[in-house]
């Protein structure tokens, strides 16, 4: 009896040293799902705090990256399509003949592939004379001004995007023929008398006769266009000596601007590339980075703060179930669980909170993006990241808000936990 | 201090557990003596009453006895095992295997079905998933429970709530039923009916330790022993044979 009783017993002894428990994964997932979904109402209450805080940043990354698209599509349709040549300044001062740009510039430019238009403009020196409207018999007024007179070729107009109030523009035959007929922009008309292009208002260049064909009303780039008189090349170099264009205007085609500004200097000097000095837009991608990266620092801090307050709240719910259950707590430790079998669950379950809440505001975020961009007829923009790891970052906002409730949990005696009532 | 019950030793039977000089000391100010130097044995198949006011140790001697506390002093056999030698892991580990538990407050989860409640005994024990829903079952069939298998606790009285407890005991196949005041919650007609379920489990061979302060309940189990004031002494005139056909 003796020998039973000792082999019993060490095959207790070895039985007891493989009576770990163990919980299997899919039970253990059960488990913490089954107490979620017995508080329905509660547990989307408390994802709710993560819902708001991964919504609020899925949304603000997405807004920004949607209007920091938007505000670098503006600059593209301008900016980035916009090229100016002129003689480098050694070459300006030697000026005339040798280094400036060419009369055919405009031209030799428009022929290039990519060129949507191109012209040449030209500041003309009036040595001193000033500009006269045609006398009224006004003592007070001034009739004598110093204004900025410039030369364009006809393709300018069209590269600086002018629009007209009045009149027309120059053409080829205007600067051939060296006509005496002049364009002037809105900020000036007025100061001239310039009213109706119809009566053929005509004002005076130092004593030579000029009449007023047009009236710019607005202007995409060279803005000081809109506060200068306009005459044509041919008639600048028959009237005031200009030599050569002193720059070359060209608008591009999206995305042509880096190719067209290297082939310029070899277009317009093939002789000597290196006097031109091509001023290009700067590469495209630096400014929207530039413009982003400020805009997203703010929301995303807005973000980080919805997200701690959505933190707070899944730690303090989670808490207050872990009080509540203390019940549940023990009877599970007298059903064999350990310890890391109640913090397990309930790690689990505020895991499963925020991934709850991650997945919703996620959605919810992207419909704002999209809700936002739609009302001002913006391109919605996302980074597929933002949307894909939001359940993640809820995921982990669960869990670690999760830390403290559940070692509570673990910590309790089995023993006090029993004794309250479920 | 008492070993052995009025049947003795069983001829080639180990004891379910040993309690040798077991004591229990809460260090406190003054310190509380909860056990004093307890020896107990407990034979397969056998019921035992432990009899006691509050307040005298036996919530301590039950948490020591499920593996739920340590003693401060002497040795603990359970099947052999001196179990204050195994980790906390170890023990919990033995307790789901090899310990059933009924509460007073039958500490059945409020929103799982009767049968999910049952189902939760193999939880800890790396039992098969398989199979578990009819062995359930079974364990609910045994307490007389089958037809409100899938009936929420809330939804069942007193007596049907304990019993679904019992059953939940019994699904791991335990060697050793602890129940604490189990009728303390229940009308005596629900008791008695719990009782006769317990009388069932016992002629079945299962071993049955209750707890207890109620001379009724102590009087349906074989042996009874009286704690007070942490001391454990055997009571006389024990209508061995009542539970046991």
């Amino acid at each position: 009896m003796r020998l039973v009783r000792l082999r019993r017993r060490a095959e207790d002894q070895g039985a007891a040293a493989g009576l770990r428990p163990h919980l299997a994964g899919p039970d253990l997932l059960e488990e913490a799902l089954a107490s979620l979904t017995a508080r329905p109402g509660r547990a989307v209450l408390t994802a709710l705090g993560t819902v708001m805080g991964v919504a609020a940043l899925v949304a603000t990354l997405g807004l920004s990256k949607t209007a920091g698209n938007q505000i670098v599509g503006r600059f593209d349709a301008l900016a980035a399509t916009d090229i100016v040549v002129a003689p480098k300044a050694a070459a300006a001062g030697r000026a005339t003949s040798a280094g400036g740009l060419p009369w055919d510039a405009e031209a030799r430019v428009t022929r290039l592939n990519g060129v949507v238009a191109a012209g040449s403009l030209s500041d003309v020196d009036l040595r001193g004379d000033l500009i006269r409207s045609v006398p009224v018999n006004d003592p007070v007024a001034q009739t004598e001004f110093q204004l900025p007179v410039k030369a364009a070729s006809p393709g300018l107009f069209q590269a600086v995007r002018a629009e007209l109030a009045a009149g027309r523009l120059p053409d080829a035959g205007h600067s051939a023929r060296a006509d005496r007929v002049a364009v002037v922009g809105s900020n000036v008309a007025e100061q001239l008398h310039v009213t109706r292009i119809e009566d053929q208002p005509a004002i005076f260049l130092g004593d030579r006769l000029y009449v007023v064909i047009g009236v710019i009303s607005g202007v995409a780039r060279q803005s000081s266009l809109l506060g200068s008189i306009v005459i044509p090349e041919g008639t600048a170099g028959r009237d005031f000596g200009l030599a050569a264009p002193a720059s070359v205007q060209v608008e591009t085609r999206i995305g042509a601007a880096n190719l067209i500004a290297g082939q310029l200097p070899l277009a317009l000097s093939p002789t000597d590339p290196t006097l031109l000095k091509v001023t290009a837009p700067p590469e495209p991608r630096r400014v929207r980075a530039g413009v982003q990266s400020d805009l997203n620092a703010l929301f995303l801090l807005l973000g980080a703060v919805s997200l701690f307050i959505g933190a707070v709240g899944i730690a303090n719910v989670t808490l207050v179930s872990v009080l509540e259950r203390v019940g549940e707590i023990g009877l599970r430790r007298s059903l064999g669980a350990a310890r890391r079998h109640i913090a397990g669950q309930f790690l689990l379950e505020s895991t499963t909170l925020g991934l709850l809440g991650g997945v919703l505001g996620a959605a919810l975020g992207t419909l704002v993006v999209v809700g936002v961009a739609a009302s001002r007829t913006w391109t919605p923009v996302l980074e597929p990241w933002v949307p894909l790891g939001a359940p993640l970052l809820g995921g982990t906002i669960g869990l670690l808000s999760g830390i403290y409730p559940s070692v509570r949990a673990a910590a309790l005696e089995p023993v006090e936990a029993l004794r309250s009532t479920m | 201090m008492t070993d052995g019950g009025p049947e003795g030793p069983r001829a080639g039977a180990a004891p379910v557990l040993e309690l040798r000089g077991l004591s229990r000391t809460f260090e406190r100010d003054p310190p509380v003596y909860a056990l004093r130097q307890v020896d107990l044995t407990i034979w397969p198949g056998e019921w035992l009453a432990i009899l006691g006011p509050s307040g005298s140790g036996k919530s301590t001697l039950l948490n020591v006895l499920g593996l739920l506390d340590r003693q401060t002093e002497g040795v603990y056999r359970f099947e052999g095992v001196d179990v204050n030698e195994l980790d906390d892991l170890r023990r919990a580990g033995l307790r789901g295997r090899r310990i059933g538990f009924i509460f007073q407050a039958f500490h059945l989860l409020p929103h799982r079905s009767v049968l999910e409640n049952v189902m939760l005994a193999e939880l800890y024990i790396g039992a098969p998933r398989r199979g578990r829903q009819q062995r359930a079952l079974a364990a609910l069939e045994r307490v007389g429970l089958l037809e409100r298998a899938d009936f929420l606790p809330t939804r069942l009285s007193g007596g049907q709530r304990q019993r679904a407890a019992i059953a939940r005991a019994l699904m791991g196949e335990p060697s050793l039923l602890l129940c604490d005041e189990p009728t303390g919650n229940l009308d005596t007609k629900s008791a008695a009916n719990v009782l006769d379920i317990l009388g069932q489990l016992s002629r079945e061979g299962l071993t049955l330790v209750v707890i207890t302060h109620d001379e009724q309940v102590a009087a349906r189990a074989d042996r009874r022993v009286r704690i007070v004031d942490g001391t454990l002494g055997e009571v006389e005139a024990a209508a061995a044979g009542s539970g046991r056909g």
